[in-house]
């Protein structure tokens, strides 16, 4: 068995296979089908400030080998996560980490700080690229000085690991990058979705209440693959890969890219057990390969 | 608890003029977890676009021969390869999954102190679960009531099963079998009184028949069927607005009492 261990800045995980947030409710709702504790990391959905009901239905649309949603960022708000969730998930024996979104830097800040307050919580990933919300995520995440105003506000705030997660939608992801590093991000993740939409031609419109959608599943790992190695060559922060991975050979992909842990996403819908069967299989290939550890594949291809 | 099992073929027959009733070969432990109105999602193997599980309603979980039947509406690339399974062939699923239909306790609540006499509506597919939820309320001591309905004969499902189980009354849009109409119009609803109903079908029919359940004074329920990703409120696709907001219909439902709905 090979050690599986890896690191994000100073936050330590025992392998590195993390959940998407939005892909895996608060861990709970899937611990009939995996031993959570056997995850190296639970990035739970996507918490504001405030309450959020988000977009009407529909909000989803299958697409080949993958597919739209429009959520918009449903959730009952930081209060009831820390009042209601938080005594049920801090008991989980693994790195459990919030998702924070928001509208305005000080909203993403004031976020952060209460998430920062609960001691079972060693870091949040910074939502700054979330396609389906008008006032907000996306909007900061597609420009240099927006990412960077988010991120200055909330590192002021939050003392713990700082993970950026990143829009795909940008024409240069690796300034995005490199802005978010220069405001003290200790780490990136990405790729948040690829925005999409989708028509019904018998009704003649198109199929998401909002119009568009971001698309998840096996067919944007190309692009996620691509922008993981550009990223993880350009910047000296962690990465964190995530995009379509489904099985342990595309983690193993994405960790030769250079990302130091991944994160499973879509793929929790098609196969709730999704995520340990990427561990184990990780580990199997290590050893098949003769490799100690997962760190010694890390940024390996050329 | 819910579990991800490989079930076996034990015959795929086609119903209707285009449905198919499978009947899987089910352990013990699974039929022991199932309730008439939970539903589960199946994986769809060998269809080309088809990435997602496909929700079906659990229409019967026969405990003595250990089976758990779908009946499934054979509408796009999903469905049709799910109707070409064989005997011998197996079945990926995620079961049971979602809330279930009323328990005695609340059809007495609803029948205040009268008999207990429900009405299970069912339009097109939408007859699958109340096949399931009949058969319970009999091993109940409660007799059901069907009301079914369907644009055409042929596409009327399981009626002699339905007919076997109680008092079956049908409409046809096109006057082919049963009363001529849609089910709201069957004049079963005007000669009796019944102390619940308990709807599945397509939207305009639920809303239709929650109409009346409302101007009657009669307790209603009805079994949703939106579009769902994970079946497991995880990626909060599927959700209908609520008196309490935005919910999802895999876990809070998919069965609804209409009042907590913002059906007008």
């Amino acid at each position: 068995m090979a050690d599986l261990t890896t690191n994000i800045g100073a936050l330590t995980l025992k392998n590195p296979v993390m959940t998407a947030s939005g892909t895996f409710g608060y861990g709970v709702e899937f611990s009939d089908f995996v031993p959570l504790e056997e995850i190296g990391g639970i990035i739970v959905k996507g918490t504001t400030l405030h309450p959020r009901q988000g977009n009407d239905y529909p909000r989803m649309a299958e697409t080949a080998s993958g597919m739209l949603n429009c959520v918009g960022l449903q959730n009952k708000g930081v209060d009831h996560f820390c009042e209601k969730i938080y005594p049920e998930v801090c008991g989980i024996d693994t790195n459990v980490i919030v998702n924070v979104s928001g509208s305005s830097p000080e909203d993403y800040a004031e976020c952060a700080a209460r998430i920062g307050a609960l001691e079972r919580i060693p870091a949040i990933e910074l939502n700054i690229s979330c396609p389906n919300v008008k006032d907000g995520g996306m909007a900061f995440g597609v420009t240099c000085e927006g990412a960077a105003s988010v991120v200055r506000a909330v590192r002021k705030a939050y003392g713990k690991t700082l993970i950026v997660k990143l829009s795909p939608n940008v024409t240069d992801i690796v300034s995005i990058a490199k802005a978010v590093e220069a405001e003290g991000a200790d780490a990136v993740s990405l790729i948040n979705t690829l925005m999409g939409t989708a028509i019904d031609i018998e009704k003649r419109r198109r199929m998401l209440s909002i119009g568009t959608g971001g698309l998840s599943g096996p067919c944007v790992k190309p692009v996620a693959l691509r922008m993981v190695w550009q990223v993880a060559h350009a910047v000296g922060i962690p990465v964190v890969g995530l995009g379509g991975i489904s099985t342990a050979e595309d983690a193993i992909e994405f960790l030769m890219a250079g990302a130091c842990a991944v994160e499973i996403g879509t793929a929790n819908f098609l196969d709730p057990a999704v995520t340990v069967k990427v561990v184990r299989g990780i580990d199997a290939w290590l050893d098949a390969h003769s490799c100690k550890s997962v760190r010694d594949i890390i940024g390996v291809a050329e | 608890m819910k579990s991800i099992v490989d079930l076996r073929v034990n015959a795929a027959e086609r119903k209707g003029e285009n449905a198919v009733l499978l009947r899987l070969a089910a352990p013990a432990e699974v039929t022991a977890e199932c309730r008439p109105g939970q539903f589960v999602q199946v994986r769809v193997d060998g269809a080309k676009d088809t990435f997602l599980r496909r929700p079906i309603s659990l229409h019967h979980v026969d405990r003595e021969r250990g089976e758990v039947w779908l009946l499934v509406q054979m509408v796009g690339e999903g469905t049709r390869q799910l109707g070409r399974l064989r005997e011998g062939d197996t079945l990926n699923l995620v079961m049971p999954l979602g809330n279930g239909f009323s328990q005695v306790e609340t059809l007495r609540k609803a029948a205040a102190g009268a008999d207990i006499r429900p009405l299970l509506v069912g339009g097109g597919v939408g007859v699958a679960p109340l096949y399931y939820y009949g058969a319970w309320l009999r091993t109940q001591g409660i007799e059901p009531t069907f009301l079914l309905g369907a644009r055409s004969k042929g596409l009327l499902l399981q009626l002699e099963e339905f007919e076997a189980l109680g008092r079956t009354f049908v409409t046809t849009e096109d006057g082919s079998y049963g009363e001529k109409g849609f089910v709201t119009q069957h004049s079963v609803l005007s000669k009796e009184r019944f102390t619940s109903i308990h709807v599945c079908g397509p939207g305009p029919m639920m809303k239709a028949v929650a109409r009346y359940a409302k101007a009657e004074g009669i307790a209603c329920e009805v079994s949703l069927e939106n579009m769902m990703a994970c079946g497991l409120g995880a990626c909060l696709c599927c959700v209908e607005k609520t008196v309490k907001g935005n919910v999802c219909v895999c876990t809070e439902g998919p069965v609804f009492n209409v009042n907590e709905l913002t059906w007008s």
